[in-house]
């Protein structure tokens, strides 16, 4: 044999081809596939021939048609199987369809079984309803926020070192770095000044809850997408001491009569003089354990009287209102009271934790 | 920062009370991590002299050991091999409790008493060495001596102290003892050495410094120390040094160290030798100039970088020919260091601006101890202590150093300290107490703050070491946070104060509630997925618009901002349904985001770089459920809906016909299987209900692809608009108290006519006699002509005073059919 048989194999193209156009189902498609794949199919056996030929060149050039052959019928085959695929598609959604306007509703029937709202939004309807009753009106705010009422607007101008205890996700939108995922629910302490002093309707006795964002890796105590609430009070003659009695109120309240609070000098910007508050241990009552480090105390947020610097910028004069915020991690309440071992499994959505709760 | 107890007793007379000192520690706001115990349980170890080393038949993991211990030969067992014979080891002898509570006991191995325990660093708490025996190079120390005695070991108290960002002053031993001293009321002083003396020409003579920009840098001094060889530091300063968590490196080093953690004060020592001039020149460094750090990397100085108000100034020091030696505040360059051949040393202690070193070492991503330190700010007064007590320290091991008089300071005399003035009603204000100014007065006298008293006013000079202290207004918060911190939190009022505005939800509160418990009711669990996404997915369940990209996203996979609450919610049921768990349905409250190239969003104040405002992405707050229960598909989810609409008393939201559905709204949805929901009277787009695409959820969940899964989604910001969806009257309607009939009425209905419009025509021909209305059969097929099906009612009439007789019902039907008739549609 001197030479592939050119016209044996345009033949063999041709009659494969024209099987696969006129194919009308993708398993008579995959039927003419494998048939022109196959070891001994009309190409395998032309393959297995060319051995035959004598001259190396020849064999390689005759190795590449039939290649060359194979190729142009697999594309032939995939663009059918597109077209066929759409068109079974087509017919199973109209065999399917179905008119919502004219559903009987009375006919449909659901199972018998109680669904559970989620642990966070119990932790947050009851956090919310405990400060309801203390006096607070609840609100809420964007999730989205930009740098001034983030930072800038709390005291912590651009460059600020405490900027770095905030682990910032920021938005490709606008100039850089100035729109962001919110770091913590304070952002909504400006929101709310900034329309107060707007419609004259100091005093403010907020209290706002929602999504806050922070590049955290996520551990057993950390997640990088969590839920704070934050209280806010601005009126006349308030002090220190009334931030302690509304945390030693909201405690015993939340956690029960023998949970009790103290204050611990901390660092906030937007607070001065500022707190960090610590609950009695949930686990020992106070005796002593593992969790609190044997001191019986666990951190629970942060809190203080709002800073000057934060009128300043919302042009509220500090001589005449005063007034306090706190805030802390509602996910890390709900862990607390329920002894979770892992934050990350309140995002796992298992069904067999969340109907725990 | 790691604080041994036995470095802060060199400042006061502190008690041995671990306890009270941490609990009074916390109490100041200088909170202990950690305490570590050293040098505890070591009483009854004792050295010990190898005397004799051979093997145990049989055993290849253990020696026997003789040793001499003071009271004549002892046999040991020993598994370590790092000793010979004559070393000096410990021995904790029988009875002896080690630290961690390990009781030493007389044992018998193979044959062989053991009387005692060998010992290595670490079963000692002396260091990490677990290898092998402590070996002791203390050569005059004599077999039988307490091993406390040979190494002075004295039992210490490690504080792990977190301090606060705006409490420089307490970021060093000195400072931590200020203010424990102050609160337990204890005398306090700087502990002193002999300073070194001083020789030779005066300091100007041997370097020279020029700081060109003085707001960058506010104070800078530099001192010149002859005659110092380079050496190991005397054994109580590696001791501390190691306590505090740094490394031993050479006499200087130490010193320089040792500074720092006592004072709080970053420093440098150059090799004089290899300074050009010699001398500093601080300056700010020229875009494009680059240095090679210490830890070998080329740094690029001098261009902005993306953080927000970075205008790229980096502070350097030179020498005098203008050559980059180092960062200011951040890193040195390596031409410059200390190192064994080094005679005279160029020191330099400086303060810099804090936002500088903060944006600098941020950039280029360089956190050094002196850059943590220079951040929050240093005091500029305590370069004099500083450079005497580096003095102090390095004398010890060279005693032939000699420093030149007058070291350089620029500018010459610290600042003036800042005066706040601070009426006692003010702070008693702030605080809720009732202090009299010199109880005020007292108390931050304490932590050196100085009182001026004048009538009700107090006038305080604010020490240079605290610079969080304000001017104005704030600087009297500030203070009143230090009255607060020196009296005790703990021993504050505490009041509840009353207003008289009552509390009350927001109405998102309520509604969502009301929602919540419908949804519950019907069996679905809430789930909470992330808002964060992988690119793409949106595209994946058809939004095609510009997706919102996070600059610097945790993982590739959380780098976008979701679009919808559909990925999220079916790949949850995907797990809970491969989990094999029953009953699957799942529902979602939450924010969704839209990139304002799509729907532009609020306008905000940007803040920082930008003054004006930038355009938000749209949030919108959406409801989503997926039933993936046995039996469900899409008329479970619009029975879902039905509930819902019942719960919201939503006035006539309706499913639109196919032809008026809006193909965007219904992505990621069964084409032919869901339809969008329409406040009919007002024509808002509520939300779609239906099935989820199965290409999405063979896509996104293919464990749940065998099923159909019901779908529902509502856009509760239009939801909440009562101008959007109307809800029904809150007025009670009133109720029959005679006896309804039921009318059944079929009517052929061509297509094109929705079961809506034929029950409004019904309504309206029944008029007020009309309780209900309900579809309850659809046919197609035999006896039904093509085009158009079958559709059953059923009518409940009913009159409000009087039981309705034949022949009104005989009337009352003959309107409906009428109605319905005129609509197109024909009785059957």
């Amino acid at each position: 044999m001197t030479g592939l048989d050119h016209e044996a194999l345009s033949a063999i193209v041709t009659e494969l081809t024209a099987a696969i156009s006129t194919v009308d189902d993708l398993a008579g498609l995959d039927e003419v596939v494998a048939r022109a794949t196959a070891k001994d199919g009309p190409l395998g056996s032309l393959k297995r021939s060319l051995g035959g030929i004598a001259d190396l060149e020849s064999r390689k050039s005759a190795g590449r048609a039939i290649n060359d052959a194979l190729a142009q019928v697999t594309a032939a085959a995939d663009a059918r199987r597109v077209t066929l695929a759409a068109a079974a598609r087509t017919e199973q959604l109209e065999a399917d369809r179905l008119d919502l306007t004219e559903v009987v509703i009375e006919d449909v029937r659901v199972p018998v079984v109680r669904g559970h709202e989620h642990l966070v939004s119990q932790t947050r309807a009851s956090l919310e309803e405990v400060f309801v009753a203390m006096g607070f009106t609840v609100t809420e705010g964007p999730e989205v926020e930009t740098d001034w009422y983030n930072f800038e607007a709390l005291n912590l101008p651009p460059g600020h070192p405490a900027r770095d205890m905030y682990d910032t996700m920021y938005l490709e939108i606008g100039e850089p770095e100035t729109v962001l995922m919110r770091t913590h629910t304070s952002p909504m302490q400006i929101h709310l000044l900034e329309a107060a002093v707007e419609a004259d309707a100091l005093p403010v006795h907020a209290a706002m809850a929602g999504r806050c964002y922070r590049l955290d890796t996520p551990d057993a105590r950390h997640l990088p997408v969590f839920h704070q609430i934050e209280g806010l009070v601005i009126d006349r003659g308030i002090t220190f001491a009334d931030l302690a009695g509304v945390i030693e109120t909201f405690t015993s309240a939340y956690f029960g009569p023998d949970i009790h609070s103290r204050l611990r000098p901390a660092y906030f910007p937007f607070t001065e003089p500022s707190a960090e508050f610590e609950i009695t241990c949930t686990i020992c009552r106070g005796d002593g354990c593992r969790t609190c480090s044997r001191t019986g105390w666990i951190e629970l947020g942060g809190c203080g009287m709002v800073d000057p610097a934060v009128f300043e910028a919302v042009g509220i004069d500090p001589t005449e209102w005063s007034g306090f915020a706190f805030g802390f991690g509602i996910d890390r309440c709900a862990q607390m009271r329920h002894q979770i071992p892992d934050m990350r499994l309140l995002i796992e959505n298992d069904l067999r934790f969340n109907r725990q709760f | 920062m790691r604080t041994p107890l036995s470095w802060l007793k060199d400042f006061a007379p502190f008690p041995d009370d671990a306890g009270l000192l941490r609990a009074t520690l916390d109490d100041l706001g200088l909170v202990v991590e950690e305490i570590e115990v050293v040098g505890e349980g070591l009483s009854d170890v004792v050295i010990a002299r190898i005397d004799e080393i051979t093997a145990i038949e049989g055993a290849d993991r253990v020696r026997r050991v003789v040793v001499e211990a003071g009271g004549g030969p002892l046999e040991i067992v020993c598994g370590a091999t790092n000793f010979e014979l004559g070393d000096l080891v410990p021995l904790a002898p029988v009875g002896a409790v080690l630290p961690g509570g390990f009781e030493i006991a007389k044992r018998k191995m193979r044959g062989v008493t053991s009387n005692g325990m060998l010992c290595s660093g670490r079963e000692l708490g002396l260091g990490d060495d677990h290898a092998g025996l402590l070996i002791l190079t203390h050569t005059a120390a004599a077999p039988g001596e307490r091993l406390i005695d040979v190494l002075r070991l004295e039992p210490d108290v490690i504080f792990d102290v977190t301090v606060e960002g705006n409490r420089p002053d307490a970021w060093c031993i000195s400072g931590i003892a200020r203010d424990l001293a102050a609160r337990l009321n204890l005398p306090f002083s700087f502990p002193s050495l002999s300073s070194m003396p001083l020789r030779g020409s005066e300091t100007a003579e041997r370097a020279s410094l020029e700081v060109v920009d003085t707001q960058l840098s506010p104070r800078f001094s530099v001192a010149v120390v002859d005659g110092v060889e380079v050496g190991d530091s005397p054994s109580w300063v590696v001791e501390r040094l190691e306590k505090a968590g740094m490394r031993s490196i050479n006499n200087v080093v130490d010193a320089s160290n040792y500074v720092m953690l006592e004072l709080g004060q970053p420093n440098h020592p150059y090799d004089l030798a290899k300074v050009q001039g010699p001398g500093l020149r601080v300056r700010r460094a020229a875009p494009g100039e680059s240095l090679t750090t210490l830890d070998g990397v080329e740094r690029s100085l001098g261009v902005a970088g993306r953080s927000v108000g970075d205008t790229g100034t980096d502070v350097v020091i030179c020498d005098a020919a203008n050559e980059i030696l180092g960062i200011a505040g951040i890193l040195g360059g390596a031409t410059s260091e200390i190192d064994a051949s080094t005679t005279t040393i160029l020191f330099e202690a400086a303060t810099f601006d804090p936002i500088t070193v903060t944006r600098t070492s941020r950039r280029l991503a360089l956190r050094t101890e002196a850059a943590a330190r220079f951040s929050k700010g240093t005091d500029p007064a305590v370069l004099e202590a500083a450079i005497d007590r580096f003095g102090q320290i390095l004398a010890l091991s060279a005693p032939s150093a000699t420093m030149a008089p007058s070291p350089l300071f620029v500018p010459e005399a610290p600042p003036t300290p800042l005066e706040v003035v601070a009426p006692i009603d003010r702070i008693n204000a702030i605080l809720g107490t009732s202090f009299e100014v010199s109880e005020v007065a007292g108390l931050l006298g304490r932590i050196g703050f100085e009182c001026a008293v004048d009538g009700d006013k107090l006038t305080v000079t604010v020490p240079t070491n605290r610079p969080d202290i304000r001017a104005g207004e704030p600087g009297v918060a500030d203070l009143a946070e230090e009255v607060a911190r020196t009296w005790g939190y703990s021993r504050l009022p505490r009041r509840t104060p009353t207003w008289s505005q009552p509390g009350r939800p927001g109405a998102r509160q309520a509604e969502r509630a009301r929602l919540r418990r419908v949804l519950c009711g019907l069996g679905a669990t809430e789930a909470w997925t992330s808002s964060l996404v992988a690119p793409d997915q949106a595209r994946s369940v058809g939004f095609d618009e510009e997706e919102i990209v996070v600059a610097n996203p945790l993982t590739e996979g959380e780098s976008r901002l979701r679009r919808s609450l559909l990925p999220g919610l079916l790949d949850a049921a995907g797990r809970n349904l491969d989990r094999r768990a029953d009953d699957v349905a799942l529902f979602e409250i939450g924010a969704t985001f839209v990139h304002p190239s799509s729907l532009p969003g609020r306008a905000s104040r940007a803040g920082a770089r930008g003054s004006g405002e930038v355009t938000m992405p749209a949030e919108s707050e959406r409801l989503s459920l997926v039933l993936a229960r046995d039996g469900d598909d899409a008329t479970s989810a619009l029975a879902a809906f039905s509930a819902i609409a019942d719960a919201l008393r939503l006035s006539r939201v309706i499913v639109a016909t196919q032809d008026e559905a809006t193909s965007p709204a219904l992505a990621g949805l069964h084409p032919s299987r869901s339809g969008v929901l329409v406040d009919k009277q007002t024509g808002a787009v509520v939300g779609v209900v239906g099935e989820i695409d199965p290409e999405v959820v063979t896509h996104v969940a293919p464990g749940a692809r065998d099923r159909r899964l019901g779908w529902l989604d509502l856009d509760l910001d239009v939801l909440w608009d009562p101008g959007a969806v109307l809800r029904r009257p809150l007025e009670a309607a009133p109720i029959s108290r005679y006896p309804s009939a039921d009318l059944d009425l079929a009517f052929v209905v061509p297509d094109p006519i929705s079961v809506e419009s034929l029950l409004d025509a019904i309504s309206e021909g029944a008029g007020d006699l009309l309780e209900s209305v309900r579809l309850f059969d659809v046919y197609r097929g035999a006896g039904v002509d093509d085009g158009a099906r079958s559709l059953a009612v059923r009518c409940r009439l009913v009159a409000l005073d009087r039981t309705l007789d034949d022949a009104q019902l005989a009337e009352v039907r003959a309107r409906m059919v009428g109605s319905a008739e005129a609509l197109g549609c024909r009785l059957r």
